[in-house]
């Protein structure tokens, strides 16, 4: 057991988890999009989950940080809110914004991220990456939309979880970095169908089941 | 179904012969996964491209998927997936010329052509690449196609240098013809 204060209120928590699942299973909401519980070792590639610790003059990103023992953190400061703000603004200029139209709205991870910190979905200093409207279609039974796509990288790791060798991984760089089935098309075929975790862990919809 | 042309069937044959090669080549490495990059640079430093066929073979030796191998090959810049096309254009995007709209005569050889950058057209004729600086700013902006440097390119001289190799070509062909007439 180890007990610590996250504003100003003291939690207790398992010895060994990250400070995100310990806030997480608390009720303490902290954004985040690329964490999940059975990672090892969380990416952290999101930035959003960041937190103020004290003795650590920078926040820091909770997902990556082990609890100890009266630890003292505070998740709403002026500093956490602003880095998490560019951070979301950041993601949201490369994702198509068309909620109306997305199978994922209301369930949405960037809806609900928005809201938290009362960001509107519009972007004001930053403008929208421009890209083609494609639908990736190569895979037989999933599709996969680069436009919403806010490469997480949840997919990956639970296809590799599940399947010991991913079917999907990252492809490219920078802005063009994309998911890909390269080459998996025949192996797909026979674990995919009966599988799709890729799919239900996608928090923003870009990965589909394909309809039949 | 389309009927095979003899373009096709050259074009398989060599394919053939190159995954040949490879395997020779896969024979000599480990199979271990930080022979990765070795194996691709091998590879394409001897058939000058990366197919996806010979992606699918290394993922194969190594043991790792291939959407995996895709993935490092696809990061680099080093490594090309088209063959290397006869006249191969390169455009530049250094400071000065991507100041000067470089990325719009990138562009227009984009469209002209109907392919992207690293790409090659389907006749083997062009292939695009995009390169930074190579040490003419003055001249900006520049596209190099084989050896020749193209200063103060603009979209109009684009539409010129594609017609000037098309004419070339079919000179040739007729060249060619009237030599076989001959014969």
């Amino acid at each position: 057991m180890a007990r610590l204060i996250v504003d100003n209120k003291q939690i207790e928590t398992d010895d060994g988890v990250t400070l995100l699942q310990a806030c997480l299973d608390n009720e303490i909401y902290i954004p985040n999009l690329c964490y999940l519980k059975e990672m090892d070792n969380p990416p952290g590639s999101c930035r959003l989950c960041l937190v103020e610790i004290d003795g650590h003059s920078q926040p820091i990103t909770s997902c990556t940080v082990t609890v100890k023992e009266g630890m003292v953190i505070r998740t709403d400061t002026e500093h956490v809110r602003r880095l998490q703000r560019t951070a979301f603004e950041l993601l949201l200029s490369v994702h198509r914004v068309d909620c109306k139209n997305c199978p994922a709205n209301r369930k949405c991870e960037l809806q609900r991220i928005a809201k938290f910190l009362h960001f509107g979905l519009k972007l004001v200093r930053l403008d929208q990456l421009e890209r083609e409207t494609t639908v990736v279609q190569d895979h037989p039974c999933l599709e996969y939309v680069p436009t919403r796509c806010v490469l997480c990288g949840k997919c990956v790791f639970v296809c590799q979880k599940k399947n010991g060798q991913a079917v999907l991984s990252f492809a490219k760089r920078g802005l063009d970095t994309v998911i890909s089935f390269f080459g998996e098309e025949d192996k797909a075929t026979a674990t995919c169908e009966e599988c799709y975790a890729c799919a239900e862990v996608c928090p923003v919809a870009a990965l589909l089941m394909k309809e039949q | 179904m389309k009927k095979k042309t003899p373009m096709d069937n050259t074009a398989e044959i060599e394919q053939e012969a190159m995954l040949h090669d490879i395997a020779s080549i896969l024979r000599t490495f480990v199979k271990e996964i930080s022979n990765l990059i070795p194996i691709l640079q091998m590879i394409q430093e001897k058939h000058h491209y990366l197919s996806p066929r010979a992606l699918q073979m290394v993922a194969k030796h190594l043991k790792m998927s291939s959407s995996e191998v895709y993935g490092v090959a696809t990061f680099y810049n080093q490594f090309r997936f088209y063959p290397p096309g006869k006249h191969q254009i390169k455009v530049c995007l250094g400071t000065a010329c991507h100041v000067k709209g470089g990325d719009i005569i990138l562009e227009n050889f984009e469209r002209k052509l109907e392919i992207k950058v690293g790409e090659t057209t389907p006749d083997r004729e062009f292939s695009i690449d995009r390169v930074a600086c190579v040490g003419c700013c003055a001249l900006a902006p520049v596209a190099i196609i084989d050896d020749t440097v193209n200063g103060h390119m603009a979209p109009s001289k684009v539409e010129g240098l594609i017609l000037g190799f098309d004419i070339e070509k079919e000179r040739e062909k007729r060249e060619k013809q009237q030599s076989e007439a001959k014969q």
